[in-house]
């Protein structure tokens, strides 16, 4: 079967052990989670995670069905139409062209957010697929660092 | 009222209703234990092994409908504990399972006796908590009994650091549950009630597939109604077993790996399978993409997860059997026209004639499912049936005549040796006016043989009856028919113990039996006695459980009967 990329939105009860449960239903299909954020819903008592994944449809249903099974879980989404954006931190060495590099992070919705003696660190804000391409594109500034934020997404 | 954490474990207990813990002191849970040693609000039966005491409770939760309670400690205890965890979860049995944990300022620490409990029982309970405040426990402990007995069942495990259960907090028991994020279905949705009976009032070929959901339920005497006012014939799961009475005219059988031809081959010609509490199991499907091939598929299952799994389900019902199964009669009414499935019932009568379910009597030697059916003949509905996991299993579930619901008690999902004689103390607790047999073989007797002591010590009187063929005998089936007869590991030829010192030594009774007319004998005089008893009953050594759907194959591939000597 097929493997799909997947992201689907969790709405949790913000308390100790949630994430492991919702996490343990992945691996102990020995799925992979690509990425994963989590942060509470602002004024309740609720958390919200975005997991992005891929495997076969069958698998991610079954995953989907028991995540609305487990007790201190809302709501599940599996997004289809959806807006997804994502972050990323790259470290530059200030002897690279410092200017183009601003150009382009200007160009995926980023700039330069610090600057220090040695380097510089560039944020970026975009698509996934985007964020994918800013970082190769900037290969050949020799990044000494990157970091991603890993997906949100909010459904159309 | 102010109380510790220990004294509110045992208010809730008694709140609750209940009135038998299983389980096994130490350490981490010795705070509890002296207040269980105050009170007279229930009794504590002191198992000899925490595996043993969580599957007394499934015992007495699968016999009473009750959730069951075990107790036990941190680390070791609780480990031990685990497979029982894992056995009620695979079955749905509604249980709690209090364990002790290290002081919290010792968690995380490496302590004495200490382990991630709640991080090990996560994927093998339905849900579980770590209590880190006393002030929590009221709240905690009415969840945990209302969580594992709602929905789909299954157990639930409470982890109690010791500070927690001696800090002193407020205990008001009173307070609603109030968990939003869990509402199981338990009505459905009449729209698709309709719907589905429009399929069964159109199909020829229409099979009922009862699963254990409706154990759960309650909703056996519903089913009966319900099958013999339609005049649909039904097929059972091993966990359905009882459901209908074994002489009902519409029961066809047991279906799946060891289900009878009729039943498979049922399944295989069917138009409309109607499966209720069920949840197309491997063990019943076979090769899924040949199963029920030729029908439309009706679902009702309280699990949503449950409901195209494996198998599409044309008709999909989210809610619980026994009221879904009252609407449908209701909206059913007169519209079924029993004319309409004689030719049906036709075929499945020349199934049955065919291939019955049956074996060869052999001269001198007892053959094992003549125990089981001799045991029915003489206890039938006197007695509940418990089981190991084997061919002993399996002829038990094929050849018992089963009367009613929750009679047959028996590890179905986990397939957990040594369940038997722990669930059949568990059975004769909830049930004290029956006579509690576990039907068990020459390996599985021994995983749990330590209780022995518990059910003589604290007068459980079941009678184990050991299907004795010195083998480890469904794995040495399986070695004779798919690996060229290696019988790796499986001949127990030369490791038996003597049965009879053995369970004298725990001051029961034993019989050594050789002969039909000794069996006899045997199993009147421990009903009689109403003892802890061994029944060691030698029976024929390679007698295989037939029919047989090899794994993977398909329902209508049946081997038929065992050719070996």
């Amino acid at each position: 079967m097929a493997d799909a990329r997947r992201v689907i939105s969790v709405i949790v009860i913000n308390e100790a052990s949630v994430l492991s449960r919702v996490t343990d239903l992945f691996s102990g299909r020995g799925y992979n989670i690509e990425s994963l954020t989590v942060a509470p819903v602002p004024d309740s008592k609720y958390s919200r995670l975005t997991i992005v994944t891929s495997g076969s449809i069958r698998v991610s249903e079954q995953i989907v069905k028991q995540l609305h099974k487990l007790i201190p879980i809302l709501k599940v989404y599996e997004h289809a139409d959806l807006v997804e954006k994502e972050m990323a931190l790259v470290k530059f060495p200030v002897s690279e062209n410092i200017s183009d590099i601003g150009m382009l992070a200007a160009a995926y919705n980023g700039k330069i957010v610090n600057v220090g003696e040695e380097t510089i660190i560039v944020m970026v804000a975009d698509e996934p697929k985007r964020v994918s391409n800013f970082l190769n594109l900037v290969k050949r500034y020799h990044p000494k660092e990157i970091v991603r934020s890993g997906s949100v997404a909010l459904e159309r | 009222m102010q109380m510790s954490g220990a004294q509110m474990v045992i208010e809730a207990l008694i709140a609750e209703g209940v009135d038998t813990v299983f389980g096994y002191p130490g350490g981490a849970i010795m705070n509890v234990y002296d207040e269980i040693y105050k009170q007279d609000g229930f009794d504590h039966i002191l198992t000899r092994h925490e595996q043993a005491a969580v599957h007394a409770a499934e015992g007495y939760a699968k016999a009473s409908g009750k959730v069951g309670v075990a107790m036990i400690t941190s680390g070791p205890g609780f480990t031990n504990a685990v497979t029982g965890l894992a056995d009620a979860y695979m079955d749905s049995i509604p249980l709690v399972v209090i364990s002790g944990q290290v002081p919290m300022s010792l968690i995380g620490t490496d302590a004495f006796q200490e382990i991630d409990a709640v991080g090990i029982s996560r994927s093998c309970t339905k849900h579980n908590y770590l209590v880190t405040d006393a002030k929590e426990l009221p709240r905690i402990l009415k969840e945990a009994f209302y969580i594992a007995s709602s929905g789909r069942p299954g157990p639930v495990h409470v982890d109690i650091p010791k500070d927690v259960t001696a800090q002193m907090a407020e205990f008001d028991y009173s307070n609603p549950i109030a968990l939003e994020t869990y509402k199981p279905t338990i009505k459905g949705n009449s729209r698709q009630i309709k719907k589905a009976v429009d399929a069964i009032v159109n199909a020829k070929r229409p099979l009922f597939y009862l699963g254990g959901g409706i154990i759960n339920s309650n909703a056996s005497e519903e089913i009966r109604r319900f099958v013999s006012m339609t005049g649909i014939p039904a097929v059972e799961t091993f966990m359905a077993r009882g459901t209908l009475r074994y002489d009902d005219e519409l029961l066809i059988s047991m279906l799946g790996m060891h289900g009878s031809y009729a039943a498979n081959m049922a399944m295989s010609e069917t138009d409309l399978v109607i499966a209720l509490g069920a949840r197309f199991d491997d063990r019943v499907t076979g090769k899924l993409s040949e199963f029920a091939k030729n029908a439309n598929i009706i679902h009702v299952d309280i699990d949503p997860a449950s409901i195209s799994k494996l198998v599409n389900a044309h008709y999909p019902i989210v809610g619980d059997v026994k009221g879904v199964v009252l609407a449908m009669m209701d909206s059913i009414a007169d519209r079924v026209d029993r004319s309409r499935y004689v030719p049906w019932l036709e075929t499945i009568a020349n199934f049955e004639k065919l291939h019955p379910l049956s074996y060869q009597e052999e001269e001198g030697i007892i053959k094992p499912q003549w125990v089981i059916e001799r045991i029915g003949e003489l206890l039938g509905d006197h007695a509940n049936i418990s089981t190991d996991v084997g061919q002993h299993q399996m002829w038990a579930a094929q050849f018992y005549p089963f009367t009613r619901a929750r009679q047959f008690i028996s590890s179905g999902g986990l397939g957990t040796m040594g369940f038997g004689f722990p669930a059949a103390m568990g059975v004769k607790r909830a049930d004290k006016d029956r006579i509690s047999i576990n039907i068990t073989g020459d390996g599985s007797i021994l995983m749990n043989i330590q209780e022995l002591m518990t059910a003589v010590e604290s007068n459980l009187p079941v009678i184990n009856v050991i299907l004795n063929n010195q083998y480890l005998g469904m794995v040495r089936q399986w070695q004779t028919l798919f690996y060229d007869k290696r019988h790796s590991s499986t001949d127990l030829s030369t490791g038996q113990p003597n049965f009879t010192m053995l369970v004298e030594s725990f001051g029961g009774v034993g019989y050594e039996v050789t002969t039909k007319a000794e069996f006899d004998a045997a199993l009147k005089d421990a009903v009689e006695k109403n003892v802890v008893a061994l029944i060691n009953v030698s029976v024929a050594r390679l007698e295989n459980v037939m029919p047989m759907v090899p794994s993977g194959g398909s329902l209508f591939n049946m081997m038929l009967a065992s050719k070996e000597k």
